[in-house]
């Protein structure tokens, strides 16, 4: 868990951050938005004190950042910049194990540990490990650097637009992979984007920012159904909200009990998808059906539209 | 037909610069003497052509090969057929000195001097530049060019050390000085050397230092490109004064050999001249390094000691390296006006031959000099072209 308690950043009369508070659940992915200046990106930094704050404080699992030294901070939690930041001159294996290697690891646990990364980031031990980070794809760079920044086994992740050059193709399964990561090793993810796309997709809670000021912190739904601040809906946009709420619901969650003949549809897919389904097959209804076959229910056009507003 | 045509326009169609040295070559061959024949050291030499100084048969082979490095330069575009060709030349030619040498020199006879006239420099240079030319169209690796070097220093060491050019008055002059050119090489070496590594013990810091503190670099680099801009002599007459005061007050100097004359000023004008480009390089690379991978190994929990040695400094090492060469090249060409004030150094043959008008004293030690220099550029070259492709 990650207390943010009061935290500012000042630089001489200008206040980049201002007094901003909040906090991440163990084992949740907190996504800050914000335009650029909103103060976001200092925001992530103040918790592993590359930047040091001006006031208030961080508490990692109840524990004061300023308790240790930052370098030794910086080794327990993992951190992700756009652009991977790569050593040119080491290898994919060399990148991935520094942290391990500043932790003083032995060279066999190290190794495993790099074999492990490598094969859950689908990247070739045999081949890729001792590539050097030049010689590989930009989605291969980047899945290093996420990689790289897991090394340790960091309860904490934090990512500073980590996504921001990749193309839309490589994004999209770049934030899956994070979903999956995340999933199977549990750490807490704090992520910094200006995409609201990337935000809603990602954030189990996203965080609001302009002008160094925390405007909203909540569920993405809450964020499009209550929004605290204009500045808050025209983040998340007015034009195509309905849809997006839609986008945040799983079928699973919207079933209704009984049948239908219409298409079927996975209990995973978003009510925005199941809709664009039904229309595009002319259908009024769709059956909510397990991998394994098992019907869940049913869903008509009605009862998703029913659902496309507050 | 075709075949006939397509060759004429070749024959017409002649290398540009082998056209100009084959010129330049044949021209010194025709106009000016191979060899000079000295009753003495200094006085001016009786010319003596190729021809005329060695057997016929010698003299045909000579030509063929020459004729043949000729074509070759101007026709062929082949690189390693110029190379070839060309090196064998150079050898030739220095062979026929040598052999001129021996056939003038009468037996015994240590006061004639056979010094090499000049056709045979304009020849060695059209040859060597041809030579070059050929080996950079190949484009060698670094490890091939400085293999190159390193065999062509063997096989030129190799024949001093058989005597092959004995007779030759260059050679005459080491015979004389054989004690003292060892000596004045190696002092020549520690000065270059020396200061070099004053210099990057400091330089390195202080460039580290200028790039951490911006507002530290417009002053630092503008002092020090005001030193560069001193002309070595002036500078070495400035440091006198204070040198000298100091070693007058302090005798433990004095006692440590820094007086206003000698190696003391050389090295810390040496010292001051390499400051620059060192510093300067330090910065460059420095700022050459992707900020991403600064960030990310502060964010990682590097150390900035660790960051600093582990990252910033080997990914600007090939910058840094490149003004180490620059210093290194300046600092042998530059020692040699040490010996004006009495630093030592190979410059003392080159000063002493002037004084005495012996222009084969001054060639011993101006030799030595150009060879260290091209050697010291070459193998540093060849490390950061290295060091650039580990990178990619």
């Amino acid at each position: 868990m990650i207390t943010v308690e009061q935290l500012s950043k000042r630089y001489g009369e200008t206040t980049v951050v201002d007094e901003v508070s909040f906090t991440v659940e163990r084992g949740a992915i907190t996504v800050i938005v914000g335009t650029s200046g909103s103060g976001k990106s200092t925001l992530l930094r103040m918790i592993n004190r590359l930047v040091e704050p001006s006031g208030g404080r961080v508490l990692i699992d109840g524990r004061d950042t300023r308790s240790e030294p930052a370098y030794r901070l910086r080794r327990r939690i993992g951190y992700v910049i756009q652009g991977h930041g790569l050593f040119p001159h080491r290898t994919v294996a060399e990148n991935i194990a520094t942290v391990p290697r500043l932790l003083g690891w032995d060279a066999r646990r190290i190794e495993a540990r790099v074999r492990e990364l490598l094969t859950v980031f689908s990247l070739d031990p045999a081949t890729q490990a001792d590539a050097l980070p030049h010689q590989l794809s930009g989605g291969q760079q980047q899945r290093v650097g996420v990689a790289r920044a897991l090394a340790a086994e960091p309860l904490v992740l934090l990512m500073d637009e980590p996504f921001g050059a990749l193309d839309p193709i490589i994004r999209a399964k770049a934030q899956d992979d994070l979903l999956d990561i995340q999933r199977r090793f549990g750490m807490t993810v704090v992520l910094v984007t200006h995409d609201m796309d990337e935000a809603f997709r990602l954030g189990s809670k996203v965080a609001v920012m302009s002008g160094g000021k925390l405007l909203q912190y909540d569920r993405p739904a809450v964020l499009l159904t209550r929004p605290a601040d204009p500045f808050v809906s025209r983040m998340t946009g007015l034009a195509d909200r309905a849809l997006r709420l839609l986008s945040l619901i799983t079928a699973g969650e919207a079933a209704l009990p009984g049948a239908s003949d219409g298409p079927a549809v996975a209990p995973t897919a978003s009510l925005r998808d199941v809709l664009s389904e039904l229309l595009w097959c002319k259908a009024q209804s769709a059956r909510v059906v397990e991998p394994d076959g098992t019907v869940r229910g049913m869903l008509t056009v009605a009862a998703i539209l029913a659902r496309g507003a507050p | 037909m075709a075949g006939a045509g397509a060759r004429r326009r070749a024959l017409v169609r002649v290398d540009p610069l082998g056209a100009v040295l084959v010129a330049a070559g044949a021209a010194a061959l025709i106009f000016m003497p191979f060899v000079l024949l000295k009753a003495n050291r200094i006085v001016p030499g009786d010319p003596r052509e190729l021809a005329q100084v060695l057997p016929a048969w010698g003299a045909l082979g000579c030509s063929v090969i020459l004729a043949l490095a000729g074509a070759a330069a101007l026709w062929s575009e082949d690189a390693r057929i110029r190379l070839v060709l060309a090196l064998a030349a150079v050898v030739t030619v220095a062979l026929c000195a040598a052999a001129a040498g021996d056939a003038l020199t009468p037996p015994g006879n240590q006061v004639v001097r056979v010094a090499p006239g000049g056709a045979f420099w304009v020849l060695i240079v059209c040859l060597g530049l041809l030579a070059t030319d050929a080996a950079t169209r190949m484009r060698p690796g670094p490890a091939m060019r400085v293999g190159f070097l390193a065999l062509s220093l063997a096989v030129v060491g190799f024949a001093l050390a058989h005597g092959v050019f004995d007779h030759l008055s260059v050679m005459r002059e080491y015979a004389v000085n054989a004690a003292r050119f060892g000596r004045e090489a190696r002092r020549h070496l520690a000065l270059a050397f020396g200061s070099l590594a004053a210099a990057a013990l400091v330089g390195l810091p202080l460039g580290v230092l200028c790039h951490r503190v911006p507002r530290l670099r417009p002053g630092v680099l503008g002092t020090l490109n005001v030193i560069q801009t001193i002309p070595a002599i002036a500078l070495f007459g400035i440091l006198m004064a204070p040198l000298g005061a100091l070693a007058a007050a302090v005798p433990l100097a004095d006692r440590l050999g820094i007086r206003g004359i000698g190696a003391a000023p050389a090295v810390v004008a040496l010292f001051l001249y390499s400051l620059l480009p060192i510093v300067a390089n330090t910065v460059a690379g420095l700022k050459r390094v992707s900020r991403g991978a600064v960030e990310a190994a502060h964010g990682m929990g590097m150390t900035g000691w660790q960051v600093l040695t582990g990252v910033e400094l080997v990914l600007a090492l090939p910058v840094i390296l490149t003004g180490v060469r620059v210093v290194l090249v300046q600092n042998i060409g530059m020692v040699t006006v040490a010996a004006l004030i009495g630093g030592g150094g190979l410059g003392a043959f080159v000063f002493q031959g002037i004084g005495q008008t012996a222009i084969d004293l001054v060639l011993l030690g101006a030799i030595p000099i150009v060879t260290l220099a091209f050697s010291a550029a070459l193998v540093l070259d060849a490390l950061v072209e290295v060091l650039n492709r580990v990178k990619g």
